[in-house]
């Protein structure tokens, strides 16, 4: 996993609160049995037109936000289905970082497994960054993971909370995996007590 | 942060019992008794074994089943649309080279996971379940910790069966009263979720408790477990009792002779303590309780059947005033009209939520000897299981079902999500009795509104919204 430390982008503004992850990724797109290559799928009901071509309208066809790694979105983003293809998608696509007021559980975790950083605000402060990505490529956000802060474009800052133990593992692209596996001696003590649990 | 002292919560009980480690932030390994799989949400974790040269770590508490992405016509010529074959195919080597128990789509046994897992017994209270679709949280009717997860989870959990996890908050929903006849579990799950939203559960644990969850059978408490989800909850979950006991005795994986006794004297442990502390509750009386029905393109967008479609100007907030508009724009609706009058194309009756036998039984009883009405395009019946199916038949019920003009299928996921060629063509309406009514979710410009067995029964009969209570 790529370790995320920091990152200066155009936010995007996406004013929809309750982005589910049929909209992040169509059903469609789920029967790859690859996790990448996602990326031209992200959003693709509301980011093209029934022939195909691009929906103008939408946020990430427009100019200034084609490139944008970071997406600042209305609350409970990523509610609905578990699928990591929704995290894969935002990926693939180059986004790097979603701000909200809050997410839906399942997905804010599979977002950490895959260098994808997602970030709780306030609706205050939500409200502050939605004019900041309003202003297009004008202004640019910087996320400091280590400090936990997010800089806006006229110099201010926000602060934000995040676990430790997931800051320390996106900080430095660890493994999940790899780090239970140290623990195996545990986990064989906690299979031995359930032998006791026959039924179980 | 410790183990949970003083009196504890069923979910602080469960969740103590399955710590391996405990870190200073917080952060456990929880050990995982079940892991459930399906083809599309597990290839890249089994690709991620292989990779790596992990093996799956223990075999016999994992459970494969073919659901998601199978045709609901006839599949004895095999899996007809190409990219699925695949993902079915893949799955079937996985489970073969891994060594993991499958159930593939000509086997009686197969179904949607989440209905096979109790029907095997595989599901049990007290234990941890988990699989790669965020309605595991079903499981949770028979008192067991279930909830689903990502891929990379589903291939931690295939390695180490564990999974690295925080402690949620506790949530009580207490429903009390008896719902009116025709209404049931999934008017009650629809009104929590409506009274919730559908990020009121984020972060916590469900306890649904009071006189109408005891009250219901484990069809309709998985019906509400089902459904946590939606309300934001990962897991939502009952405390066990003689109703689920009875429903488990002798199914397949169940345990027998002392093993069972074992497990029903531990089982009887699994109710929160008096005075144990939850960080929110939830009061509602089933009591006056209306049929539902969804209006938008949300879960927590729903309304009693009598009433009208709400407008999207008197919210506050800009936000979510924009994105109630969408949706009434995306649902073809405008505001004040009443739900009854809205006509439909399709009904839709299956799923995880309510593709239950008991669920097929409602249905029939209220279209036998009856017709769907001529201005629906189709009214499909599908099945939660080959178990269901057979049961199904066993009672006459898909006589009923064709006689009255019903399609009946195989059993599978179908449009509920429509990985499978089961979808609703742009703008069709549907009554169905799935778990959500997002934009494309049965289909590509297709408009759900979510409902009971019953209330999609009825609506079948007019090619409307009727008030089921009325049908006597």
């Amino acid at each position: 996993m790529q370790p995320f430390t920091t990152l200066t982008s155009t936010p995007a503004p996406m004013k929809v609160v309750n982005v589910d992850t049929d909209m992040i990724i169509p059903k469609q797109y789920l029967k790859t049995i690859k996790r990448t290559g996602l990326g031209t799928a992200l959003f693709s009901e509301m980011r093209y037109k029934e022939d195909g071509s691009e929906n103008p309208d939408f946020v990430l066809n427009q100019p200034a936000y084609r490139k944008a790694e970071i997406l600042v979105a209305g609350d409970n983003f990523g509610c609905g289905s578990s699928r990591e293809h929704a995290p894969w998608a935002l990926l693939d696509f180059g986004i790097r970082c979603v701000i909200s007021t809050s997410f839906a559980d399942i997905f804010y975790n599979n977002c950490f497994k895959n260098g994808i950083l997602p970030i709780k605000v306030t609706p205050e402060q939500l409200e502050m960054l939605f004019d900041d990505a309003e202003r297009g490529s004008n202004a640019t956000l910087t996320i400091d993971l280590e400090k936990q802060t997010i800089k806006g474009p006229d110099g201010g800052e926000i602060s934000f909370e995040i676990d430790p133990f997931r800051k320390h593992c996106l900080l430095n692209g660890l493994d999940d995996i790899g780090l239970t596996m140290e623990k195996s001696s545990k986990i064989e003590a906690f299979e031995d007590k359930l032998k006791q649990r026959a039924w179980a | 942060m410790t183990a949970s002292t003083g009196p504890r919560t069923l979910y602080d009980k469960i969740f103590d019992d399955h710590v391996i480690d405990r870190q200073e932030d917080g952060t456990c390994l929880l050990y995982i008794d079940r892991h459930l799989v399906h083809e599309v949400t597990s290839p890249q974790a089994f690709e991620g074994l292989r990779m790596t040269g992990r093996k799956v770590r223990s075999p016999e508490k994992t459970l494969a089943v073919v659901d998601h992405n199978i045709q609901t016509t006839d599949r004895s010529k095999g899996i007809q649309e190409e990219e699925s074959r695949i993902q079915v195919e893949a799955l079937a080597k996985n489970a073969k080279d891994f060594g993991v128990e499958y159930f593939n789509e000509l086997d009686k046994r197969q179904g949607i996971v989440h209905i096979v897992g109790p029907e095997q017994g595989f599901t049990l209270p007290g234990t941890t379940i988990v699989c790669g679709d965020s309605h595991t949280s079903t499981h949770g009717a028979f008192g067991a910790l279930a909830h689903g997860i990502g891929t990379s989870e589903v291939e931690h959990v295939l390695a180490t069966q564990t999974l690295i996890q925080k402690k949620a908050k506790n949530m009580l929903v207490q429903v009390d009263g008896t719902p009116a006849p025709g209404v049931g579990a999934k008017d009650i799950t629809l009104a929590i979720i409506g009274e919730i939203g559908t990020a009121g559960g984020t972060g916590s644990v469900i306890e649904y408790a009071g006189e109408a969850i005891r009250g219901l059978t484990m069809e309709g408490r998985m019906t509400v477990c089902n459904m946590s989800i939606e309300g934001g909850a990962r897991a939502g979950m009952v405390a066990p009792d003689q109703k689920a006991f009875d429903y488990l005795q002798g199914r397949p994986k169940a345990p027998k002779g002392e093993a069972w006794d074992a497990a029903v004297r531990y089982w009887e442990t699994l109710r929160s303590d008096e005075g144990a502390h939850f960080d929110r509750v939830v009061k509602l009386d089933a009591a006056n309780l209306p049929p539902i029905v969804s209006w938008g393109t949300s879960p927590e967008d729903v309304i009693s059947v009598l009433g009208a479609v709400p407008d999207p100007e008197l919210i506050a907030d800009e936000v979510k005033r924009a994105s109630k508009k969408r949706a009434l724009e995306y649902m073809g609706l405008t505001a004040g009209t009443r739900m009854t009058e809205i006509p439909l194309d399709v009904i839709w009756i299956g799923s995880c939520t309510n593709g239950r036998i008991e669920d097929l039984r409602t249905v029939a009883k209220i279209v036998e000897g009856k017709k769907i009405h001529d201005s629906l395009d189709y009214a499909m019946i599908v099945p939660g299981s080959g178990l269901v199916k057979q049961q199904a038949e066993l009672e006459g019920l898909d006589k009923i079902f064709l006689a009255a003009g019903f399609e009946w299928r195989e059993p599978g996921c179908s449009m509920c999500l429509g990985m499978n060629p089961d979808q609703l063509k742009p703008g069709q309406r549907a009554a169905s009795t799935s778990n959500r009514n997002f934009e494309g979710r049965q289909g590509y410009r297709g408009r759900t509104h979510l409902v009971s067995p019953a209330m999609a029964a009825a609506a079948a009969l007019t090619g409307h919204f009727v008030d089921v209570r009325q049908l006597g």
